[in-house]
């Protein structure tokens, strides 16, 4: 297994150091344009938020995987958890706000030992939904997580599964040795509590990413391929897949770097910038919170530390709904991975 | 002039030959765009039909494209592979075929 960019104290695990890298080199030179330049060339920069419809929240970097595509740089190394007392504090805030949507991620959410207290206690907010991103290898890991699937299901929890490929040999390469086999296990674990089945209301969405540097094809036609492949292959059934395109942030930026990929990538995100898409982009209606409280516009802008502007309101200590509504939200040229094509945000493709 | 007839940057300049002949060029484009898209065939089979193409007319632009295109569609390595040997298989028996010309010939002028 390989270890995080962090445990390697590989130059990347430096969070400045990935913004310098963006900053120069083809968009230094001018190259190609920013991605402020290719807002404002819409009239959309400054980027400013909808209104916020989801409270995500990145309960911990420590997860069982290694992916290499990771933009959390996550991995049985990372220690980083969130506290009890701040998910205390992220219960009083979904009181009072009635933000709509709970998405947990992380890392492994469910290896936060305080998960399951949270999921209880954020359900009796009336919180309307609560999404919990879930690697799958988790709920085979250890018999502790074994009844994972009977624990959202009791808390009508909506299950949102990384699985890159419906095929062995890219999910491993991807995600490590083994991963596949673990991840039909678990799904059909929650195939057989009633998630993804016709009729039920326990919705099961799959995420899948490219395998390497070049956009998703769309949605819609890799969706018919999964429920094809999935149902004839292992009889597994699902509600939808949503398409993601890999960032260029942490391990992914590694990769794209290692491979002399990185210029290219750029280019082909920035030449398929599309102004529909980033009308869409997720940082718009979502606030990502880290384990230790603070804010950020989206769970990358959290991996590169740029907080959200709003110095009276940066943690949930402070939490201020108004004036992170009046934010502006940081942006810099990763954020071209959410406008490229059909676009792409932790609900899939946006247009 | 550049030292080799191919650069892979050339590729994303394809559009720039709207330059000397706009009304033609858009016409490709616009035909290139519908013939890709989902008809009776589907864009998948498209992307794999033009990879297997683009060997046979041994396109270096074709082949950067289109091998992109199958991955983003999840076109398996295998299947890649095996749409290339068609490609080739057809070359080659283009070839082959012809030497049924040649017996012919051959029989035709030989005693």
């Amino acid at each position: 297994m390989i270890k995080s960019l962090k445990a390697r104290k590989h130059e990347l695990a430096s969070k400045e150091r990935q913004i310098e890298f963006l900053s120069n080199g083809i968009f230094g030179e001018g190259e190609l344009p920013t991605f402020k330049e290719s807002l404002g060339k819409i009239e959309m920069y400054p980027l400013r938020p909808s209104g916020i419809e989801i409270l995500q929240v990145n309960v911990g970097y420590m997860c069982n995987q290694v992916c290499k595509h990771c933009h959390v740089d996550a991995g049985p190394d990372r220690k980083e958890i969130m506290s009890r007392e701040h998910m205390e504090i992220l219960l009083n805030i979904l009181k009072q706000t009635k933000i709509p949507t709970l998405d947990l991620t992380g890392g492994a959410p469910e290896m936060n030992p305080n998960f399951r207290w949270f999921v209880e206690e954020a359900r009796k907010t009336g919180v309307d939904e609560i999404i919990v991103r879930s690697n799958l290898t988790i709920i085979r890991a250890n018999k502790k997580y074994y009844e994972l699937p009977e624990f959202f299901k009791e808390n009508g929890v909506r299950v949102v599964s990384s699985l890159p490929f419906y095929r062995k040999d890219k999910t491993d390469r991807q995600r490590g040795d083994g991963v596949f086999d673990k991840s039909i296990e678990a799904l059909k674990m929650l195939n057989a509590v009633g998630y993804g089945q016709p009729e039920s209301e326990l919705t099961l969405d799959l995420v899948y990413n490219p395998n390497g540097a070049y956009l998703p094809a769309a949605q819609a036609d890799l969706e018919r391929d999964f429920k094809k492949a999935l149902k004839e292959d292992f009889d597994i059934e699902f509600n939808s897949l949503f398409t993601i395109t890999n960032l260029p942030i942490a391990r992914f930026l590694e990769y794209l770097i290692a491979s002399d990929n990185y210029e290219d990538y750029m280019d082909t995100l920035v030449n398929a910038f599309n102004p529909a898409a980033a009308m869409g982009v997720m940082c718009r209606n979502t606030i990502s919170v880290d384990y230790d409280g603070y804010m950020y516009d989206c769970d990358f802008n959290q991996m590169l530390n740029k907080k959200v502007l709003p110095k009276e309101s940066r943690h949930i200590r402070d939490f201020d709904l108004e004036s992170l509504n009046r934010r502006e939200i940081f942006v810099h040229q990763h954020c071209y991975g959410c406008t490229a094509g059909a676009g792409s945000s932790c609900q899939g493709a946006t247009i | 002039m550049e030292k080799t007839y191919y650069n892979p940057k050339d590729l994303k300049k394809f559009g720039e030959i709207e330059e000397w002949q706009p009304e033609l060029a858009k016409k490709f484009f616009e035909w290139y765009g519908d013939v890709f898209a989902e008809g009776a065939l589907t864009a998948r089979e498209k992307a794999i039909i033009a990879l297997a193409v683009s060997h046979a007319v041994q396109c270096p632009y074709c082949i950067d494209a289109y091998t992109t295109e199958s991955l983003k569609f999840g076109i398996s390595e295998a299947q890649m592979m095996e749409a290339v040997h068609v490609a080739g298989a057809i070359r080659g028996g283009a070839s082959l075929v012809h030497g049924v010309q040649m017996m012919n010939k051959a029989k035709k002028l030989s005693m």
